[in-house]
């Protein structure tokens, strides 16, 4: 006990019968190497604490000895539900600073695999949410489905998780010949078996009653935390970068920007379910109409960026995605950082908590869809 | 009275909704044919992986024991982490010109993340990716390959 | 020797008789007791394994998985084999621990097991105990075990077993409550406690179609009560693993981690039997009153057959339960007994009572 009270930070006083519990680096519900020290009075949660670095990769300084090409192979690694918004991140922030301008089929191969990553991050989320409330049919149910989507990125880049498939200039192959077909037959499957996640978690009068009215962010909180994506969406702030600074093939299509007002465990779990019908939506639209043409345009041997800063924000899964880079027109990046959205949306935590039960921490912390390198980058 | 009613419809509502998820349930149970186990070792000889997947960099030969690598070094230089490195020797040509041919390719497959650029920076598609995937060894050192088979030549009208 | 599938008494008494005759009466009790003191332990230790396939192969079937495979034909033998390592893995005695109950506690909680499973009878003359007061000596000693449960939760000198512990003991004390009074509404319309004298009760139909409406809501009430008492999802929350890794036996290894693991499977034997046995007839098999030629047919299959099956539907149900809910939170748990449970049973009683007292029954 004595040697955790020089390490807790919070300036009020232990009392004695409060309590201290580790959750993590090990622990179930972290999904990771995360560690929160969270302060307990019985059950309820006064405090929490998270103390991240245990994976810490240090992939910001090493792009620091990479060229620009090189580069998105290890943004794959940092948040790996969204390797490929990573990937584009980093190939659009580039290409910004070279003035390329990519083939249009470029950019709606790239849109249809963020769409498609984005269904199979909140496919893993929506299993693990179901796990850490205790439900483990769901875990299975999740992966099964997920599974079609990384047949579909391995036929065409021919890697299910790291994919390193958007590439400064376009993508690193055309699409499989059977790409179209196969996605179309997913969207169709797919189509059957959310409402399905539903009658099994999102109805169940167990699961409303633990997360209805649960965790409530506000939406000044929301913002005054940086938190973005789904998560802070269910609090009413509207922070789509599909809506609010469209990239690659966005533009063209039709698609609601899904919104909550309650803030709650609730509606965060709920939007994210929307979020995926949206996200078939947007496929949809794309998967006929790809033009043909090239799919990437040529690079020069060596890519130098010009002197000057660059910034590129995109939309994971998780939030927003951040690529900012200044170049000192070296072939190298002279410094590189990721605004990572888990980063943010983790210190939101602490405010939220507090004063529910740790049953219901779990819940809220798995409604914030932590991915732990994607912290820890 | 009011409130009773609610009372129980409250429970009616709460048992129906605990009906429907056992409903999904039960539909799984009793459709075993269904199931996506993939019982892994098993299947070995059915198991095909796409054609495009990433399992490890190789460098074809032909049948007369010859490849299309000519040592330019690009794939050394395209590589992330190192996991290439290129050896190359002189050799006399019929005319009797000095030229740079490759000795060693060594390749590190422990090390390699699979990204692909080594093989999109090759001028002269000397290497590509291999679909195998068992890649477990006892000893680390086996990981370190040599891609160009040992008495291989270049292949005839490769231009550098 | 006298072996009868359909009543197992011929061959008790034979074994009795032939004891009897070689040895003084004090020495065939003392055999006697050793003999089914070993059939009880085989019959846990083996039974128990099975239960633990049979949950992972139904609960692998529910999420379209096939469960383990490996070890034998079918995986029949992978419980074994992890039975044989936990006996082989340390035993770890956490520092600080207070050493004496945390060795005591997985030993009450095994005995309390053991002692509820000796009443229960699985087939005509098979049974070890049959007294006056049956249904309330399972109770009385199935609540044991929370001690054992809140022992170990205390003993352990971790914080999250701790919570776990008084997590159990908040939900066993109450759910105890609510399957006493769904016993006692069974125990009006039966009008005995004795064991027997309820399965006899049910020669011509099975309780839980005699007693129609209050039975069934009975029934399901001591379900629910049931899979709570023993700790399972979706009221485990005494070892709720997203929440606190293992709740109240985090820190036990080896073959006191086996004991509790043993435990909450009889357990899960014991609540099937029981509800087997107040609603839906024991050992006896179906019988539709004065349906002679349907009862005839009926009778063809033996007792221990008829209990094993009912047993089995009732763990199969609450296996279904467990691998489709999510886990309760712990004042949900408080919630749904003290103000939906308990006061259901209070009006089911008396509508039991009605039934009864105006002879509205079968
Ligand atoms: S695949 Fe990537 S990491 Fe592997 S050798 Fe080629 S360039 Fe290097
Ligand atoms: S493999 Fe290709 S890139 Fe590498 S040295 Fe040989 S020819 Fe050059």
């Amino acid at each position: 006990m004595e040697e955790y009270k020089e390490i807790l930070l919070t300036s009020d006083e232990i009392k004695t019968d409060d309590y201290l519990v580790n959750m993590g680096p090990q622990h179930p519900s972290t999904h990771g190497v995360l560690r929160l020290l969270v302060k307990l009075e019985g059950e309820k949660v006064l405090n929490v604490q998270p103390h991240i670095g245990y994976i810490h990769s240090g992939i910001e300084k090493m792009t620091e000895s990479l060229s620009y090409i090189q580069i998105p192979h290890l943004t794959d690694r940092m948040d790996y539900l969204a390797a490929h918004m990573n990937n584009e991140a980093v190939s659009l922030c580039v290409e910004k600073g070279l003035q390329v301008e990519v083939p249009e089929r470029a950019k709606y191969i790239r849109t249809i695999f963020d769409e498609l990553q984005r269904l199979a991050s909140h496919q893993l989320w929506w299993c693990a949410f179901g796990m850490d409330m205790g439900a483990l049919t769901t875990f299975f149910y999740g992966l099964r489905d997920r599974e079609d989507i990384l047949d579909i990125f391995e036929e065409t880049c021919g890697a299910r998780l790291t994919l390193n498939y958007s590439v400064p200039g376009g993508v690193m192959f055309d699409i499989h010949p059977n790409f179209q077909r196969d996605v179309k037959a997913f969207i169709k499957k797919f189509r059957q078996k959310l409402p399905e996640y539903e009658r099994l978690l999102t109805g169940n009068v167990i699961f409303q009653e633990r997360t209805k009215g649960v965790g409530i962010l506000s939406k000044e909180d929301a913002i005054a935390y940086g938190v973005t994506g789904p998560s802070a969406r269910a609090s009413g702030f509207s922070c789509d970068i599909r809506k609010k600074q469209p990239y690659s093939a966005y533009p063209y299509v039709k698609f609601k920007e899904i919104l909550g007002t309650d803030g709650d465990t609730f509606t965060r779990y709920h939007l994210r379910i929307l979020e995926m019908y949206e996200s078939m939506n947007i496929i949809e639209q794309l998967i006929d109409n790809i033009p043909e043409g090239d799919y990437a345009v040529k690079m020069k041997g060596v890519t130098k960026l010009p002197e000057g800063e660059y910034y590129q924000r995109v939309e994971t899964g998780r939030g927003e995605f951040g690529v900012y880079i200044i170049s000192d027109g070296k072939k190298n990046p002279y410094r590189m950082k990721f605004r990572s959205p888990g980063f943010s949306n983790l210190f939101a935590i602490n405010n939220i908590a507090k004063g529910w039960k740790i049953a219901d921490l779990v819940a809220i912390m798995g409604t914030f869809d932590l991915v732990i390198p994607d912290i820890d980058r | 009275m009011r409130s009773i009613i609610k009372y129980f419809g409250e429970i009616f509502g709460g048992f129906f909704s605990l009906l429907t998820g056992m409903k999904v349930t039960a539909r799984y149970f009793f459709t075993p044919w269904k199931n996506v186990t993939q019982e892994y070792p098993e299947n070995r000889a059915t198991l095909k992986m796409p054609d495009r997947f990433r399992g490890e960099v190789v460098m074809p030969h032909d049948e007369n024991n010859e490849h299309r690598c000519t040592g330019c070094g690009l794939c050394e230089l395209a590589c992330p982490n190192g996991s290439i490195e290129i050896i190359t020797k002189s050799v006399i040509s019929e005319d009797g010109k000095k030229k740079r041919a490759i000795d060693q390719h060594i390749y590190h497959l422990g090390m390699c993340t699979l990204c692909n650029l080594c093989i999109r920076a090759c001028p002269s598609s000397a290497i590509k990716m291999d679909q195998t995937f068992e890649h477990a060894v006892w000893n680390r050192a086996e990981l370190t390959k040599v891609l160009n088979k040992p008495g291989s030549k270049l292949m005839e009208g490769v231009k550098e | 020797m006298a072996f009868n599938i359909y009543d197992f008494t011929p061959l008790t008494k034979s074994i009795h008789d032939s004891l009897s005759a070689s040895l003084n009466p004090t020495a065939t009790l003392a055999v006697e007791w050793l003999i089914v003191g070993v059939a009880y332990l085989l019959f846990v230790a083996l039974f128990g394994l099975f239960l633990v396939y049979a949950e992972r192969k139904v609960c692998a079937a529910f999420q379209q998985r096939l469960g383990p495979m490996r070890v034998g034909p079918w995986g029949l033998l992978q419980t074994i084999a992890d039975f044989i390592k936990l006996l082989m893995k340390e035993l770890i005695t956490p520092k600080r621990a207070d050493k004496f109950l945390y060795n005591l506690a997985p030993f009450i909680v095994i005995i309390a097991t053991f002692m509820a499973i000796s009443v229960i009878p699985f087939a005509p003359g098979l049974a070890s105990f049959d007294f006056d007061i049956g249904v309330f000596f399972v109770t009385a000693v199935s609540s044991v075990s929370v001690i054992g449960v809140l022992l170990a939760g205390w003993s352990s000198n971790n914080k999250y077993s701790l919570i776990g512990a008084m997590r159990s003991g908040a939900q066993i004390v109450s759910y105890e409550l609510s399957v006493g009074l769904a016993l006692i509404t069974m125990i009006i319309f039966a009008g005995t406690m004795q064991i027997s004298g309820i399965i006899e009760g049910q020669r011509d139909l099975w309780f839980i179609f005699r007693g129609h409406v209050p039975a069934v809501i009975a029934f399901l009430v001591f379900v629910i009560a049931g899979t709570a008492e023993t700790n399972r999802g979706p009221f485990d929350l005494a070892e709720a693993e997203s929440e606190l890794t293992a709740g109240f036996h985090t820190e036990y290894s080896g073959i006191k981690f086996a004991f509790f693991f043993l435990a909450e499977y009889i357990n899960l034997f014991i609540v099937a039997a029981m509800a087997t046995i107040v609603f839906l007839g024991g050992w006896m098999p179906l019988h539709f009153g004065q349906f002679e030629a349907f009862n005839g047919v009926m009778d063809l299959i033996p007792g221990l057959i008829w209990f094993f099956l009912k047993v089995f539907a009732v763990i199969f149900l609450m296996m279904w339960f467990k691998w489709t809910f999510p886990r309760l939170r712990v004042d949900h748990i408080l919630n749904l007994e003290w103000k939906y449970l308990l006061p259901i049973n209070l009006m089911n009683i008396i509508l039991m009572t009605l039934v009864v007292l105006l002879g509205l029954h079968f």
